[in-house]
C-alpha cells in the first residue's frame, strides 16, 4: 500500500504558500494554526508512515515521475524512507513541532510575525526533502534550499547591517561547500551513470577495489567538503557563530537541531561509499574531532550566550564526524538525535533567558534562578545532557562515539574526553553564570509564556529519556558496524571527564566567583587568542576575502571587465562613430554639391572605362 | 543630308550635355536647373536619333521616345515639387533649401 510520502513535505510547502501570499493581511491566529497545523499534520503522517512501515528493515521507496531524462541519463522525482531517514523525519518534524510552538511565545511582539512563519515552513519543506530524497540531485534540491531558508532567516532581522552580514556569511560559506557537493554529485553521474542512492551503492560493492579507489575517494573527500559547510565544521564553520544573529527559534531550529546535521545524515546516508574510501572516512574523522575540540576551547571563553551554544553546536557535531570516521555511523546518528534535542533546548532555553532579561551577554545575567525557575530547570535538564551526565540522553550517544573513537586511533579517544570536559565546563559556566549569584542587569526579569516553557519541558523529558531509544543499535541493519567492545572503564573516564568539568565550572563560578578571571589574566596573550576565536575570521579575511575581493575589483573588474570587454564593446562603437564623422561631411544637404559627386563619379568611370579599354 | 558626318552630331550633342551639366551644376535658380536637366535628356536624345539614322535601325528612335515620356512624366512631377517648394519657402534659390542636412 501506498504511504503518500510526497504529502509530508508537501504540508509545510502548503503552510508556506498560505502564509507568504495571504498571511500579512490575516490575523495572528490564522498564521499560527497554518503554520503550526501544517508541521503537526507533517509529523503526525511521519508517524503513521513510520508506524505503517515498522520494523521498516529495508528502504521503502516511492517514485512519482520523470523529472530529468537525456539519452541514458534518467533522475527521477523519488521518495525513500529507511530507517536512517526515519529517524531525522521524527527528529525534524518533532523538533520543529515543538520550536515552531514555542516561537509563537518569542515572536509575539516581532515585525514580520507572519514572514517568520512563512519562512519556517518552507524550510520544513526543503529540510523533509533533503531527508526523504532518493538520489542525491533531490537531496541536494533540499540542500540548497534549507541554505536559502537559513540565509533568508538569518538575515530576517534585516534592518541590522551585522545581521545581513551575517545572512550573506552564511549563504557564500555554504557555496563553497555546496560546489565540493555538486562537483561530487557530477562524479558520480560520471562514475556509476545514475545518481539513485540505492543504484549507486549497490555498485559500489561490484567496482574493482584497486582501480576504483582513487574514484571513491575523490568523490567521498568531495563530498566531505559539502558536509563541512553545511554542518560548520573546519575549515568552513566561521559562519555559524555569526549565524546567531538570526532569531533563537531559528537558533534552535535550524542552525542546532535539523539542518546543520544535514552534513552528517549526507555522509552517513554515503556510508557505502566512505567505506571504500578509507582515507576519505579518517579525514572525517579527522575533521571531526579537530572541530570538536578546537570549538571546545572558544566555547569556554564566550559571553554572548548563544555564541556559547553556537561553538558549542560545531563540537558536538564535530563528535558526530568523529563517530562517523570512526566507523560508527550508527553511533553519529544516536548523537544527532539526542543532540537535537538537549541543543534545541539550550537554544530555546537561552532564548527564553534573553526574553526574560533583553539581552544575551552572560556578565549582564545572573541569579535568574529565582525570576525564571521553569527555565533554569529545563536549561539544567539539557545542560546535564549535554554534559553526558549518567543515564541522560547525551551519556548514551557520547559513550557510544568515544569508544567507537577509541577502537578507531586511541588519541581520538583522548582528546574527545578533554572535549567532553571542556563541553561539560562551558555549557555549566554559562548556566552558573546566568542562573547563580547576583542579578547583574537592569530591570525586572520574568518568566516567559506558557506557549514557550511547555516546549521546554516537553524537549527537557526527551533530553533525559531520548537514549533510552538506541538509535545506534536500530540503525544496525543499515551500517556493517565495526564490532566495539563495551569498556566500563573507558565509559568510566568519559563520564568523569564531563563531571569534572560540571565541578571546575561550580568551583570557577559559584564557590570563588573572581577565580575565573584571575586565571583568564594569567594565562594572558593564551586566553586572548582563544577569546578573540583564534582570529580565524581575522585570518580569513586576510589569506581569503581580501584576495578575491581585492582580484575581482583591481583584475577583474578594472581590468578584464572594464577594459577588456567593455574596452571591444565601446571600441567598436568609437570607430563607427568616428567613421561616420568622417563620412557624415559628404551629407552637405545641398543639392549641387551632390550633382558635383555625381558628375565627379561619371568623369572617373569615364576615366576607368578609357584607362582599361573600355567594354571588350 | 547624308553629307552630314555622324561625329557633328556627336559632336553637337555632346556640347549640348555638357552645357547641361554646367547649368545644373552652377546655376542657383532651381527652374534653371530643372531646364539643365531637360537639356541634358535632349543631348542624349539627339546622339539615339542620330544612331538610329546612321545605323538604320528603330531601337533609337525608340528609346527617343522613351525619354520623352520620361522627361514629360519628370517635368510634371518635378514642376508639382518646384511649386509646392516655393509655396512652402517662398524661395527657389537652390542653396537655400538645405534641410536633407541634419
Amino acid at each position: 500500500m501506498t504511504q503518500h510520502l510526497w504529502l509530508i513535505p508537501l504540508f509545510p510547502l502548503a503552510g508556506f504558500l498560505v502564509n507568504g501570499l495571504r498571511g500579512r493581511r490575516a490575523s495572528k491566529g490564522f498564521v499560527n494554526a497554518v503554520a503550526i497545523g501544517t508541521v503537526l499534520l507533517s509529523f503526525l503522517w511521519a508517524v503513521k508512515t513510520i508506524w505503517a512501515l515498522a520494523p521498516l528493515e529495508g528502504p521503502y521507496v516511492e517514485r512519482y515521475f520523470t523529472w530529468i531524462e537525456s539519452g541514458a541519463l534518467k533522475i527521477g522525482c523519488d521518495l525513500a524512507v529507511d530507517r536512517l531517514s526515519a529517524v531525522m523525519l521524527l527528529v525534524v518534524t518533532g523538533v520543529g513541532l515543538l520550536i515552531h510552538i514555542y516561537a509563537i511565545g518569542y515572536m509575539a511582539h516581532e515585525g514580520g510575525y507572519y514572514r517568520f512563519f512563512a519562512y519556517l515552513n518552507l524550510f520544513m519543506f526543503f529540510m523533509l526533502t533533503l531527508v526523504l530524497a532518493a538520489n542525491f540531485l533531490l537531496m541536494f534540491v533540499g540542500w540548497e534550499g534549507v541554505g536559502l531558508c537559513s540565509y533568508l532567516l538569518i538575515g530576517f532581522y534585516f534592518l541590522r547591517q551585522s545581521a545581513t552580514n551575517a545572512g550573506n556569511k552564511a549563504f557564500i560559506v555554504n557555496r563553497i561547500g555546496d560546489f565540493g557537493f555538486s562537483l561530487a554529485i557530477l562524479l558520480i553521474l560520471v562514475k556509476f551513470g545514475s545518481l539513485d542512492f540505492a543504484t549507486v551503492f549497490s555498485k559500489i560493492g561490484g567496482l574493482p577495489e584497486e582501480a576504483s579507489a582513487g574514484v571513491l575517494t575523490t568523490i567521498a573527500l568531495l563530498l566531505l567538503v559539502g558536509a563541512t559547510g553545511k554542518s560548520a565544521q573546519i575549515p568552513l564553520y566561521v559562519w555559524l557563530p555569526d549565524a546567531m544573529e538570526g532569531p533563537t527559534p531559528v537558533s534552535a531550529l535550524i542552525h542546532a537541531a535539523t539542518m546543520v546535521t544535514a552534513g552528517v545524515y549526507m555522509v552517513a546516508r554515503s556510508a557505502a561509499l566512505y567505506l571504500k574510501a578509507p582515507l576519505a572516512l579518517d579525514a572525517v574523522a579527522w575533521i571531526g574531532v579537530l572541530t570538536a575540540f578546537f570549538a571546545a576551547t572558544i566555547g569556554l571563553t564566550q559571553f554572548d550566550i548563544k555564541r556559547v551554544f553556537a561553538y558549542s553546536t560545531i563540537s558536538q557535531i564535530g563528535y558526530m564526524f568523529l563517530g562517523l570516521g570512526a566507523g560508527a555511523f550508527g553511533a553519529g546518528i544516536f548523537h544527532l538525535w539526542s543532540h537535537a534535542f538537549f541543543k534545541a533546548l539550550l537554544f530555546l532555553g537561552a532564548g527564553s533567558v534573553i526574553h526574560a532579561v533583553g539581552q544575551q551577554d552572560l556578565r549582564r545575567m545572573g541569579g535568574l534562578r529565582q525570576h525564571v525557575p521553569v527555565t533554569f530547570a529545563t536549561l539544567l535538564c539539557a545542560a546535564v545532557a549535554i554534559a553526558g551526565v549518567p543515564f541522560t540522553s547525551g551519556f548514551f550517544s557520547k559513550d557510544e562515539i568515544l569508544l567507537a573513537a577509541h577502537h578507531h586511533a586511541p588519541w581520538m579517544f583522548w582528546l574527545g574526553v578533554l572535549t567532553a570536559g571542556m563541553t561539560a565546563f562551558y555549557v555549566f559556566r554559562a548556566i552558573f553564570l546566568a542562573f547563580f549569584g547576583e542579578y547583574r542587569g537592569a530591570g525586572h526579569p520574568h518568566e516567559s509564556p506558557a506557549v514557550m516553557t511547555l516546549p521546554l519541558a516537553a524537549l527537557a523529558v526527551l533530553s533525559l529519556a531520548g537514549g533510552y531509544f538506541n538509535v545506534a543499535r536500530w540503525l544496525e541493519p543499515l551500517f556493517p558496524s565495526p564490532v566495539v567492545p563495551h569498556d566500563t572503564l573507558l565509559v568510566g573516564v568519559a563520564t568523569t571527564a564531563g563531571l569534572a568539568g560540571i565541578a571546575l565550572a561550580y568551583v570557577f563560578y559559584v564557590l570563588r566567583p573572581g577565580l575565573a578571571d584571575r586565571v583568564a589574566e594569567r594565562l594572558g596573550r593564551l586566553y586572548r587568542l582563544v577569546y578573540n576565536q583564534y582570529f580565524v575570521d581575522e585570518v580569513y579575511q586576510a589569506l581569503v576575502v581580501q584576495p578575491v575581493v581585492g582580484g575581482s575589483r583591481e583584475l577583474l573588474w578594472q581590468g578584464v571587465d572594464v577594459g577588456v570587454i567593455d574596452g571591444a564593446v565601446n571600441g567598436v562603437g568609437a570607430r563607427a562613430r568616428g567613421i561616420g564623422a568622417v563620412l557624415r561631411r559628404l551629407q552637405s544637404g545641398y543639392i549641387r554639391s551632390y550633382a558635383t559627386w555625381v558628375l565627379l563619379g561619371s568623369l572617373a568611370a569615364l576615366v576607368a572605362i578609357g584607362v582599361t579599354g573600355g567594354m571588350r | 543630308m547624308d553629307t552630314v558626318p555622324l561625329a557633328w552630331f556627336l559632336l553637337l550633342s555632346a556640347v549640348l550635355f555638357g552645357l547641361g551639366v554646367a547649368g545644373f551644376v552652377f546655376r542657383r535658380n532651381i527652374i534653371t536647373v530643372f531646364m539643365s536637366i531637360e537639356l541634358m535628356l535632349n543631348a542624349v536624345n539627339l546622339s539615339f536619333i542620330a544612331f538610329a539614322s546612321r545605323l538604320g535601325q528603330v531601337d533609337g528612335q525608340v528609346f527617343a521616345f522613351f525619354v520623352m515620356v520620361v522627361a514629360a512624366a519628370e517635368a510634371a512631377v518635378g514642376l508639382a515639387i518646384i511649386l509646392t517648394v516655393f509655396r512652402n519657402r517662398a524661395t527657389l534659390q537652390i542653396d537655400e533649401l538645405d534641410s536633407l542636412k541634419n
